[in-house]
């Protein structure tokens, strides 16, 4: 009988996974900032996130891997988003917010009494629904807003990293020439990839998306799918999405959220062509939705 | 159609007549004072005036160069005392104040915007004229500054609010520090609305005579230094006006025809070179 | 686990940690500078009291209703002044009032489209007019045809009210409460624009479906729905009209006296400081200039308190975020 992950009593192990490497347990790190090697980025457990009195997200328990594509589905409604916003700390900013249960990056308790939630942000990229390039700064000066405005000078350093983050976001051939131009002055779609070289320009260990594509014609998706491909050696990449076809084809992992609570998590493949739960059959052979 | 129903048709075109007669009758004091300003100020308006120094009284010819300056003196010094606090003010209300303490304030802002500008000059003159024993344009422009802060306070926050918030969840996002998101972000994007808020406030204090009477007080040369007296154009002109002399009257066109420029290039020219800006934000 | 980089050919400085204190230090400044608008307040009501500290100890409320105002004889009194500021701003509130909401009608309901923009313009332009160019105007244009045609036909037609009466000299109450008028349009028009902007569409179209005519429509679902806020229009306008200085000190003659006849030159509270300020040499003078000025400062403030009263009601305070 499988079990979901919303059992107190099952092991850390999910379900199934596609990829054979027996598991490990995460080690234990102490208040030390981005230790590496750790196999699993975020340990949440018995999270319930409100919005005053409404529980948004109900007791969700899951392990999320370092590296690779985590993909977050489920109907409107589901809690998906709000979930994203606690682990970068961007729900605590709505008023009335408050979550019981704890999230653990690469063991350490995010929100901590002595955790800078600032510090929290660095280390945990978004990228949002709509592209929000800011406007009065240039794409280069966009690229490095996260850099800049934090302290760093190196200008050889900043170049560098220009030039990867819009590397990475499969940018750099498009604006390579047109560096000064206005953040705006580009499409849908590469503003959308803007926003992702921002977001990483700080290499932040982990990058959340919240429907990047959603606003956005099929191309643009298509070269956007495709960059979160490349991007899963290097960054632990969670993102959700109400298309299930996306979280098909992006993800290795994929968690189906349905009324703020965690049904399923499991392997891409598992969740779509053999799902345990009556439920996540449902949703994802479009019987609701 | 009954003849009652013609009554009101009648009665509505009449309203609608009446209506029309009270638009132009509104809009006839500008034309009939702009029209004699030009017909009297452009031809008084020349070089001289804009380069030399007033004759001795009775004398015919001179300028009012001094005033120029030194209504651009005045503004210099009411910028750097409205701005500062009015900007501030302005981002405090959008982005840290509450409800509550927001609406007094704006309602405090808005019972200032109504106090007689001959008020900030008592204020004024006891503040700086009375200590330092003696005009200045310090004190001139403090006054007007005061003027400004409220004007500056509430253009900002009005500006500051249409940010959209996706910025500023983006550079949250980003772990940028607050402080720096609101100096960097949020103002330098809405920096255009916020000029405009300035220049208007500018405008507004330009014109002004009353809180000058007795702190800036005027000057008949140049001023040399800040802590003196100083001439201003909305002074010279008041003080030509109603002297005896017909020559000085002709200037006190030329004055007004030189101000009423300035005033409306800060004012409206400023609004209508800058409105694009709220189309250029909502894309 | 940080994403390493193909050729890390620069070592990657740190970030700066975020400073509580310069987040605390900005928000305390910001707050301050709000607060400042109390601050002012206080400091401009404490500057203007202590100024007139020794007219208050000597005159005490008997101020409020002295008609002397004798520099000579250092007997002070405000009422000619509290009594000039109100009939004159009376008479502009009289004469602006059905010209601005006629023409804030006009602007809202029947204008052409095209034409909107450019009038409100206009009147943007109006009110940037400075008071001493209107005073200018007053004394060279105004005035003279005041004297010449104006007031001589009103004192043939109207004669008969001891309004009406009396020696003309031009410069009188009447031009003063004129040309306050010219200065209160702008206002009193944009302010009642707003408020019947304000009134929703519903409200006429419910009208027109009932077979309304226009004016019907206007007077019906417009004017009423909007009665509380084109009152705080005018309220507005009267506390603009009571704070003008310049132009009324220059047309209406400056004479500290009471009289029933509207060609009779009067005095304001504003501009008999704007007059006389530079010319007090005594203390006492100066004290009861200064107490003058805080009987206009109270009655400006009490007005305009009342104005937004009346007005808030209708429009909202600030707006939401984009």
């Amino acid at each position: 009988m499988p079990m979901t992950l919303n059992e107190p009593s099952a092991s850390a192990a999910p379900v199934a996974r596609p990829t054979p490497t027996a598991p490990r347990p995460a080690p234990e790190t102490p208040a030390a900032p981005a230790a590496p090697a750790a196999e699993i980025a975020f340990d949440v457990r018995e999270l319930s996130v409100f919005y005053g009195q409404n529980e948004a997200v109900k007791r969700a328990t899951l392990q999320i891997d370092a590296r690779g594509v985590t993909a977050i589905i489920g109907p409107s409604g589901c809690g998906k988003s709000t979930f994203l916003r606690t682990l970068n700390r961007m729900h605590e900013l709505t008023p009335g917010a408050r979550h019981t249960g704890t999230i653990l990056l690469d063991g350490e308790d995010l929100y901590a009494r002595d955790i800078d939630p600032t510090l929290v942000r660095r280390r945990v990229g978004m990228v949002f629904q709509k592209s929000n390039p800011f406007p009065t700064l240039s794409i280069e000066e966009n690229v490095l807003v996260g850099l800049r405005l934090n302290g760093v000078r190196d200008r050889a350093f900043l170049q560098q990293r220009l030039e990867e983050s819009l590397l990475a976001a499969a940018l750099w051939d498009e604006v390579k020439d047109r560096l000064k131009r206005p953040g705006t002055s580009l499409s849908g779609g590469q503003q959308q990839r803007l926003c992702i070289a921002r977001a990483l320009a700080p290499q932040p260990e982990v990058l959340l998306m919240d429907e990047p594509c959603s606003a956005l014609d099929p191309l643009a998706t298509a070269k956007i799918e495709e960059l979160i491909q490349s991007l899963r050696e290097r960054y632990t990449v969670i993102i959700v999405t109400h298309n299930m076809q996306q979280a098909a084809r992006c993800s290795d992992k994929t968690a189906f959220f349905y009324m703020g609570k965690l049904i399923e998590y499991a392997g891409t493949r598992n969740i779509f062509t053999n799902p345990s739960n009556p439920q996540t059959e449902a949703y994802v052979s479009g019987r609701f939705g | 159609m009954s003849n009652h129903d013609r009554y009101r048709k009648w009665k509505s075109a009449a309203m609608s007549g009446l209506a029309i007669a009270c638009a132009v009758l509104v809009v006839a004091p500008l034309v009939f004072v702009l029209a004699h300003l030009v017909r009297e100020g452009f031809g008084a308006v020349n070089f001289a005036f804009f380069t030399q120094l007033p004759k001795p009284v009775g004398e015919p010819g001179g300028g009012m160069a001094n005033a120029i300056v030194g209504t651009f003196a005045l503004l210099g010094i009411a910028l750097l005392v409205g701005v500062p606090v009015g900007l501030l003010g302005g981002v405090f209300l959008s982005e840290y104040g509450s409800e509550r303490i927001n609406f007094w304030i704006r309602f405090g802002a808005d019972i200032l915007n109504g106090v007689p500008s001959i008020v900030w000059g008592m204020a004024a003159y006891a503040l700086v004229v009375v200590p330092m024993k003696g005009f200045s344009a310090w004190s001139g422009g403090l006054a007007l500054g005061f003027i400004m802060i409220p004007l500056v306070l509430r253009t900002t926050e009005e500006v500051l609010v249409l940010v959209p918030n996706a910025y500023r969840e983006a550079a949250l996002a980003l772990g940028i520090s607050r402080w720096k998101i609101v100096a960097h972000i949020v103002v330098r994007t809405a920096l255009k609305g916020i000029v405009t808020g300035v220049l208007l406030a500018l405008g507004r204090v330009a014109g002004e005579t009353a809180p000058l009477l007795f702190t800036a007080f005027g000057n008949r040369f140049w001023s040399h230094h800040l802590n003196e007296p100083i001439a201003a154009l909305p002074l010279q002109i008041f003080t030509y006006a109603i002297a005896p002399y017909d020559d000085w009257h002709r200037q006190a066109w030329a004055g007004a025809l030189v101000l009423v420029l300035l005033v409306f290039v800060l004012s409206v020219g400023v609004r209508l070179f800058f409105t694009d800006w709220k189309k250029r934000r909502s894309s | 686990m940080t994403s390493t980089t193909a050729s890390a050919s620069v070592a990657a400085p740190k970030l700066a940690p975020p400073s509580r204190l310069a987040d605390r230090a900005f928000y305390g400044i910001t707050l301050l500078s709000a607060l400042a608008v109390a601050l002012l307040f206080v400091l401009v009501a404490y500057l203007l009291y202590r100024g007139a500290h020794l007219s208050i100890a000597k005159f005490g409320w008997k101020f409020l209703v002295t008609s002397t105002w004798d520099p000579v004889a250092e007997q002070f009194g405000a009422w000619p002044f509290i009594y000039g500021t109100v009939i004159s701003s009376l008479i502009a509130l009289i004469i602006a009032v059905p010209l601005s909401i006629g023409a804030a009608i006009y602007l809202t309901d029947l204008a052409p489209f095209w034409l909107r923009q450019p009038l409100v313009s206009i009147i943007e332009m109006l009110a940037a007019v400075p008071s001493v160019i209107w005073g200018l105007w007053g004394i060279f244009v105004m005035v003279p045809w005041l004297r010449d045609h104006f007031f001589p036909l009103l004192k043939k037609y109207l004669g008969f009210l001891p309004l009406f009466q009396g020696p003309i000299y031009g410069v009188s109450m009447l031009a003063g409460g004129i040309v306050i008028a010219i200065m209160i349009l702008p206002i009193v028009t944009s302010v009642s624009r707003e408020i019947l902007r304000a009134v929703p569409d519903l409200q006429r179209e419910a009208a027109y479906g009932l077979g309304a005519t226009r004016w019907e429509v206007t007077r019906i679902a417009v004017l009423s729905y909007a009665r509380r806020g084109l009152l705080g229009a005018v309220v507005l306008g009267l506390g603009r009209a009571v704070g003008e200085t310049m132009a009324v000190t220059m047309v209406i003659g400056n004479r500290p006296e009471i009289a029933t006849s509207l060609f009779a030159p009067s005095y304001t509270l504003a501009s008999v400081v704007a007059n006389e300020f530079t010319e007090a040499t005594t203390d006492i003078y100066l004290n009861a200039l200064f107490e003058l000025g805080l009987v206009l400062m109270g009655v400006t403030i009490l007005v305009n308190i009342l104005a937004l009263i009346l007005i808030r009601t209708i429009e909202t305070p600030g707006s939401r975020r984009a």
